[in-house]
Order: structure tokens, then C-alpha cells, then sequence
């Protein structure tokens, strides 16, 4: 068949498909778009194989793609399944990065306890850590006279807070991911540099004594917070670590595989991280509540932090 | 060689091609949503005054700052045919390396690591990868493993005007016919000149020279897409 009489028969049929690609119909079409995309397959095949002009193969090409693009398009009434996610794909997600958990962990904590010690014992320390405002606004924020804890002076609302602790924190989680792609020493400078500040933090207030507004304050979102810093690192040390030591694979595909086991991860420290902003805004910051009963919730959300975050052990053989 | 295409072999058992864009396109994308995003930053940090800087409206404020800075290219990628509104003003658009729409995952992967691409700065690592591999791929790209490409409607073929068909003098083979088919098409896109510089390369089939060979090649061309 010449190309002529090819695009003369099927004209009318790419036509209607172009326009109904434009315009899709409403519920569920995918019967119909199966159906031409099979049809438009099998065009492009022939138009290909008879050597048709490059401007019908491209047309057909690009409707052929356009259908399946649609056809495969991402619809979230059948991908996002929280049940799964949180019983399964989460946990699991934690438990395949347990020794980046871990590295994350110690680079995390270590630094913490040595710059929490080194304030604690000695007074000049907090300042070879953070600059002079910087110590002043801490002390200030836990001042045992304040009448909110753990806050800027400007702030009026737990609203303000809790944007504030979403945009700041969620970001230094991301970014802290992000570092991975720079074989992993991104990472590990968030994770080192932000384990020193707090460390330094907790050991410089101890030490003043400010005891008991700071870390009543810091329990009970602490265990989402930090937490989901930890595994922030695991997912940024994943990359890293994909690219030091590839294995078997090429340097670029295991990269990509590392991009993609890490999503489960990503979702996880966002919403981990959502609810320590609400916990640290709403929860924490009341001076109403008593200290007993901020270091009884505190502890229950340790317990119940720390026991999902080794759920995923079970599907160990995995 | 520098090819833009890049092909991948779908289920429906054949090579789909898709053309990828390089870095040009994707800054004049990038720009634009740039201004977008400023826009609705100025219109929302006016709109949170009256409710109070450190208060209710600081809050909001904050709150869709971190929205706009890190999930408006997620969402419009995800949800909108793999594009931002500067993606769609350029025709441009993200897209798997199976060709398949990007999901949430792979898009939130490509767009967190743009932090990486913006370093040292102005996405000079971004584009410095860009540059080096074959599909114009940043480091958000390679990791997540998605692709732009370009998904302008083609050009369609101008109508072929009315030409008394002819049949050649020798047997051609099909790739030669498809040759004479595309000189016939594309010649709307020649300067005269050059159609005939083109021609006189088939005088053997043609048997004339200048304008005669043009218009006796057109008319071949003709035969050969059928027309009669």
C-alpha cells in the first residue's frame, strides 16, 4: 500500500484520537485508550516498516506517545496506599538501610555528646561552637521566666511555630538528603554540624541549670524530630554510597536504584517531620502542662518511635 | 555525534522516540517559574500582613514559602503531565527514562536534589552534568532517573499541491523513494537555489537540469506517495 491510500484509510481514526487526547472524556476510558494505543502500535510499526515519510512516522510517534504517557499516567486513587505504607513499605524501607541508620546515627550522635560534654564542664566552650547572639537567644528561649518555652521573642502564635518549624526543619532534612549526591559528605556535614549544635545546646543549658524547661520541652517532638534527621542521613548516605561503591552495577543505575528504594524513606521523614513541627509548636511549648506529665508523653513517644522504627525486622529475610 | 533522540522499546512492541532538550529551554522553563513562584510570594506575604507577621498569617506564610520552595515542581509534575507552567510555555516536559509519566517518588527524588545542581551556584553543577552525558540529564535526573523531553505538537506536512504523478525511468529502491518522498515534502523549507543544487544530484534519474529537475522530482515523489 502506498503512503497515500495508508493515510487516507486511517486519516478520520488519528484525527479523532488527537482530539479526544486534548479533550479526555470523563471516568474511566481506559478501555478505549488500551485499544487505540494497540491500533496506533501497530501503524507506527507498518509506517516504519514500509519506509512511509518521516513526517507521518513523527506524527504517528508522537500520538503513540502521547497515548502512552496517558495510559500510564499517574493516578493516586491507585498508587498511594497509606495502610500499606505505613505497615509495610516504611518499616521495610528502614530496615533495608539499617547500617546507613546506623552510620547516620553515630556521625549524628557522637559529635552531640562530646560538644554537650566539653559545655557542660566547661564554660567557654559553647562560644568556640556558636557565636555570641546565637547563645544569648538560646538562653533567652529557655529562660525558666518565659512565658512561652523554646521560642523567638517576636512570635505571638503556636501557628507562627509551627510554619516556622515546618519550613526550617523539613528543608534542613532535604537538604541534608540531598548532600548525599555529593558522595555522601553532604550528608555527613549536616548531620556532623547539626549533632554539635544541639549537643552543645543541651550541654551549655544543663549546665546553667535551665534543666527543667529544656528538656521537657525537647522530649516529646524530639522523637519524630530527630529521629527522621537520623534516617534523612541513611537516605543521603544510600546515595553517597552507591556511587563510592557501585558494585556490580554501573556507577549510573546504581545510583538510580539507590533514587528509587530511598522514596519510602523521603515520605516517611516528611510526615515524621509534620508531626514534630505540630508536636514542637502546640505540644511542647505550653507552660500549662506539668513537667511530669511532659516527660510521661515524651517517653511514650520514644517507645512507640523507636518500636516502628524496628517494625520492619520481621520482613527480615527480605 | 550530538542526536537528541532517544529511543526506547515499549510494550507495545515497538521503539518509541522521543526527543530530549537540552539546557537552554529548560533555563527559559526554569526562569519562568522562577517569576511565578515570586508572584505568589509577594501576593501571599502582602495577604498574611493583616493577620499578623509573627502570628496566624506568619505561619500560613511560612508554611506555603516551604510548599512553593520545594513541593510546586512535584506537584505540577506529578499531576500535571510532567509540567510546570514555565515547562508547558516552553513545550517541554519531565518524563521517566521508560517514557512512562513521572510518579511522586521519582519526581521528589529529581526535584530534592536540585539543591545539589544548584551548587556552587546558579545550577552550575546542574548544568555541568547537563552537558556531559547523552540525554542532558542533571544529577536530580541521573539519580531519579527521568528525562525532559520536548512534546511541541510536530509540524505536520504540509499538503502535497497538485502534481501530475510520473513514474521514474529506473527502478529506485525503498530507501532512495523515501529520499525522493521527504525532498518532496520538506521542499516548502528550501530556497529554490538549493532544491535545485539537490535535484541535479539525480540527474541521472531525472534526466534534466535546474528548475525541470525540481519539478520532474516533485512529480516522482508524487508517484511514490501514491498519489495518482
Amino acid at each position: 500500500m502506498k503512503q497515500h491510500s495508508f493515510e487516507e484509510l486511517h486519516q478520520s481514526t488519528w484525527r479523532q484520537i488527537e482530539d479526544s487526547l486534548e479533550k479526555p472524556a470523563q471516568g474511566d476510558n481506559s478501555r478505549i485508550l488500551a485499544q487505540n494505543y494497540l491500533l496506533l502500535c501497530q501503524h507506527l510499526a507498518i509506517a516504519k516498516e514500509r519506509l512511509y515519510d518521516a513526517a507521518l512516522v513523527e506524527r504517528l510517534n508522537n500520538l503513540v506517545l502521547a497515548l502512552y504517557r496517558e495510559l500510564y499516567r499517574y493516578r493516586a486513587e491507585t498508587r498511594l496506599n497509606f495502610y500499606a505504607f505505613f505497615k509495610r513499605d516504611f518499616p521495610l524501607a528502614i530496615y533495608r538501610h539499617r547500617y546507613f541508620v546506623l552510620l547516620s546515627f553515630l556521625v549524628f550522635v557522637l559529635p552531640g555528646l562530646i560538644a554537650g560534654a566539653w559545655t557542660f564542664f566547661d564554660e567557654a566552650a559553647v562560644y568556640s561552637i556558636l557565636d555570641a547572639p546565637q547563645v544569648r537567644q538560646v538562653e533567652r528561649m529557655y529562660d525558666p521566666e518565659a512565658r512561652k518555652l523554646g521560642r523567638e521573642r517576636e512570635a505571638d502564635t503556636d501557628i507562627y511555630m509551627f510554619g516556622f518549624y515546618i519550613k526550617n526543619n523539613i528543608s534542613v532534612a532535604f537538604r541534608c538528603f540531598a548532600g548525599g549526591m555529593v558522595l555522601g559528605i553532604g550528608t555527613l556535614l549536616v548531620l556532623f554540624f547539626n549533632g554539635m549544635f544541639i549537643g552543645s545546646i543541651a550541654g551549655h543549658l544543663t549546665r546553667l541549670d535551665y534543666v527543667d524547661t529544656f528538656y521537657p520541652f525537647v522530649v516529646g517532638h524530639g522523637s519524630f524530630e530527630l529521629t527522621a534527621i537520623v534516617f534523612s542521613g541513611a537516605a543521603g548516605l544510600r546515595l553517597g554510597y552507591a556511587l563510592i561503591n557501585p558494585g556490580q552495577f554501573t556507577r549510573l543505575d546504581s545510583l538510580r536504584q539507590a533514587g528509587r528504594d530511598v522514596v519510602p524513606l523521603l515520605y516517611g521523614i516528611f510526615l515524621m517531620l509534620v508531626i514534630a513541627a505540630f508536636l514542637e509548636a502546640f505540644w511542647s511549648s505550653s507552660t500549662l502542662l506539668s513537667i511530669e506529665v511532659k516527660y510521661a508523653v515524651g517517653a511514650l513517644l520514644w517507645v512507640l518511635v523507636l518500636l516502628y522504627s524496628f517494625s520492619g525486622r520481621r520482613y527480615g529475610s527480605r | 555525534m550530538l542526536d537528541t533522540r532517544y529511543r526506547v522499546e515499549i510494550p507495545g512492541g515497538i521503539n518509541l522516540d522521543a526527543q530530549v532538550v537540552g539546557p537552554i529551554p529548560r533555563f527559559f522553563a526554569f526562569a519562568i517559574d522562577l517569576c511565578i513562584r515570586g508572584v505568589i510570594i509577594f501576593v501571599l506575604s502582602l495577604m498574611s500582613i493583616p493577620f499578623g507577621t509573627f502570628g496566624v498569617g506568619g505561619g500560613f506564610f511560612l508554611i506555603l514559602l516551604f510548599a512553593i520552595e520545594w513541593l510546586y515542581p512535584v506537584l505540577f509534575e506529578v499531576f500535571w503531565r510532567g509540567q510546570t507552567p514555565g515547562k508547558k510555555a516552553l513545550g517541554i516536559s519531565v518524563i521517566n527514562d521508560d517514557l512512562t509519566p513521572v510518579s511522586l517518588g521519582t519526581s521528589l527524588v529529581r526535584n530534592l536534589l536540585r539543591t545539589v545542581d544548584f551548587l556552587p551556584l546558579f545550577y552550575l553543577a546542574g548544568l555541568v552534568t547537563m552537558l556531559s552525558n547523552r540525554h542532558f540529564q542533571r544529577l536530580g535526573d541521573l539519580a531519579a532517573g527521568t528525562l525532559v523531553i520536548s512534546v511541541r505538537e510536530s509540524a505536520r506536512a504540509a499538503p502535497v499541491p497538485d502534481i501530475e504523478p510520473l513514474a521514474p525511468s529506473t527502478p529506485l529502491l525503498r530507501t532512495e523513494q523515501t529520499s525522493i518522498i521527504d525532498f518532496l515534502q520538506r521542499s516548502p523549507q528550501l530556497s529554490g537555489p538549493r532544491q535545485q543544487e539537490l535535484a541535479d544530484i539525480l540527474e541521472g534519474v531525472t534526466h534534466q537540469k535546474g528548475d525541470d529537475g525540481v519539478r520532474q522530482l516533485h512529480r516522482i515523489g508524487a508517484w511514490f506517495l501514491g498519489l495518482r
